[in-house]
């Protein structure tokens, strides 16, 4: 299985990238990590004339956390750069949870977290995460920066919202207001597998009151399903058995699963229900202990 | 320098231009022109010749092909051949010197690691940038390192046995 023919660049700033993307005229494609695009390359679902490299242009690779606990993740900042942060393991709880199940470690080594909300696989983890965190993408092309919302720049199964000549060159999760928590889950039948489901949740809390909330939903749509009812259910009052229990509810409504292989549709909406039921029990014996 | 300089795949008629990478490859640095569509592991095996890279599922999912690039493990046949320019690759051809086995494959061979063999370039590799990374892993952190990788015949039992194998021997040579 071979790709069809290509013309290969390998840029070194931005501003050469965003012109060959340009000059690509919509039939040019950014490679960053490759792991979902090199197969699809290879399977013939893309055949794009033009592959632009950004793996070369130098200073991609960050993950920093501002003063304030905005976290930017650079459009060359790998799986396994996540994985082995500190800084998200003090900062941020559901980006540390789910980075430890992408795909498996050797495409961790790899593949990049801009490149996956990119890709906007329906089956793609950090875009839930991201959505449940509220963050957002910045794009750059010939006209300059933009900021567009996780939850907008997803428009449908690899689908996204960015113009043939735009670069995403990051993501940022906002700086939370309260303290922040949550988690991931992972429903895979053998690790690298695509999710039979997945759960994002992040929430901030201050004062035992929950004061935002965010549920992204993995695998079970034609798409990311940002579970906002669900969410914001949880928000002005803090955490009970009962609201955890309706909050769970109303995700799985929000689930639109189909029957396959890996499971029916009302297995996967209990998948959904249970795994935010325990994230959430998570944050409050994590509550709990901080108190 | 050995230089290969030979055109992979030259048959077809084709207006995109190819390409010339020099990859050091087991301590060696090799050429050769590729067309941009060439995947690593086909350059490293009808290229180059090392074979004991194997390409299984050819979709990044088996890890057969997990070479070393610069250190870390990665899926060769997820990775243009053209990316690879100047950087280091190891394959298994480059765990044992001249004259003895690097204590992995020791380890495969004592603890019976492999049966048909198809998985065991991609074990070990990926085994290699365990141990050199954390040199006394738990049979927990082996699994957990080696879960890109498929094999299907061993149960993985003796996989990890083999692994462990090697970290003592590794140990043991470190402490004498």
């Amino acid at each position: 299985m071979y790709p069809t023919r290509f013309n290969y660049e390998s840029p070194k700033s931005i501003a050469e990238a965003i012109a060959l993307l340009h000059q690509g005229g919509g039939e040019a494609k950014v490679l960053a990590g490759g792991q979902s695009l090199v197969p699809m390359m290879r399977l013939r679902f893309a055949a794009p004339e033009m592959i632009v490299d950004i793996n070369n242009i130098p200073g991609l690779d960050y993950l920093t956390v501002d003063a304030d606990g905005t976290i930017h993740i650079g459009a060359l900042c790998r799986h396994s750069d996540l994985e082995k942060s500190a800084l998200l393991t003090a900062h941020q709880p559901t980006m540390a949870a789910a980075a430890p199940v992408i795909a498996d470690p050797i495409v961790r080594n790899r593949g990049t977290l801009v490149g996956s909300l990119c890709h906007a696989d329906p089956q793609g983890d950090w875009s839930s995460v991201l959505m449940a965190l509220g963050g957002s993408v910045v794009a750059q092309g010939p006209h300059g920066r933009r900021s567009i919302p996780v939850a907008d720049f997803v428009k449908g199964p690899f689908q996204n919202m960015l113009a043939f000549d735009e670069i995403a060159i990051e993501a940022i999760v906002p700086a939370p207001k309260g303290i922040p928590n949550g988690g991931y889950l992972k429903l895979e039948r053998r690790v690298g597998d695509f999710a039979t489901a997945g759960v994002a949740v992040a929430v901030e809390s201050s004062q035992g009151l929950i004061i935002r909330a965010g549920i992204g939903l993995t695998g079970v749509g034609g798409s990311t399903i940002n579970a906002t009812a669900a969410a914001q259910s949880l928000v002005g009052a803090p955490l009970t058995a009962g609201s955890i229990a309706h909050a769970a509810d109303l995700a799985a409504q929000a689930a639109q699963p189909r029957s396959d292989h890996r499971g029916s549709a009302s297995y996967k909406r209990q998948i959904v229900k249970t795994f935010v039921v325990r994230i959430l029990n998570g944050v409050v014996e994590s509550i709990e202990r901080a108190a | 320098m050995t230089s290969l300089n030979e055109e992979v795949f030259p048959d077809q008629a084709s207006n995109v231009p190819v390409r010339k990478v020099t990859i050091r490859i087991n301590g060696e640095n090799r050429s050769a022109n590729v067309e941009p569509r060439l995947l690593l592991a086909h350059l490293i095996r009808q290229g180059f010749n090392l074979t004991g890279t194997h390409t299984g599922c050819d979709t990044s999912n088996c890890g057969a092909c997990t070479v070393l690039f610069d250190g870390q493990p990665i899926k060769s046949c997820t990775m243009l051949a053209v990316q690879a320019d100047g950087h280091d690759v190891m394959t298994v051809e480059g765990l044992a010197t001249a004259s003895e086995l690097h204590p992995i494959q020791e380890g495969f061979k004592d603890e019976h690691g492999l049966q048909c063999g198809f998985c065991t370039p991609g074990m070990m590799i990926t085994a290699k940038a365990l141990l050199d990374e954390n040199p006394d892993p738990t049979e927990d952190e082996i699994r957990w390192a080696l879960s890109g990788n498929l094999c299907r015949c061993t149960g993985y039992q003796n996989i990890v046995k083999s692994v462990m194998w090697a970290a003592r021997k590794i140990n043991n040579q470190a402490a004498n």
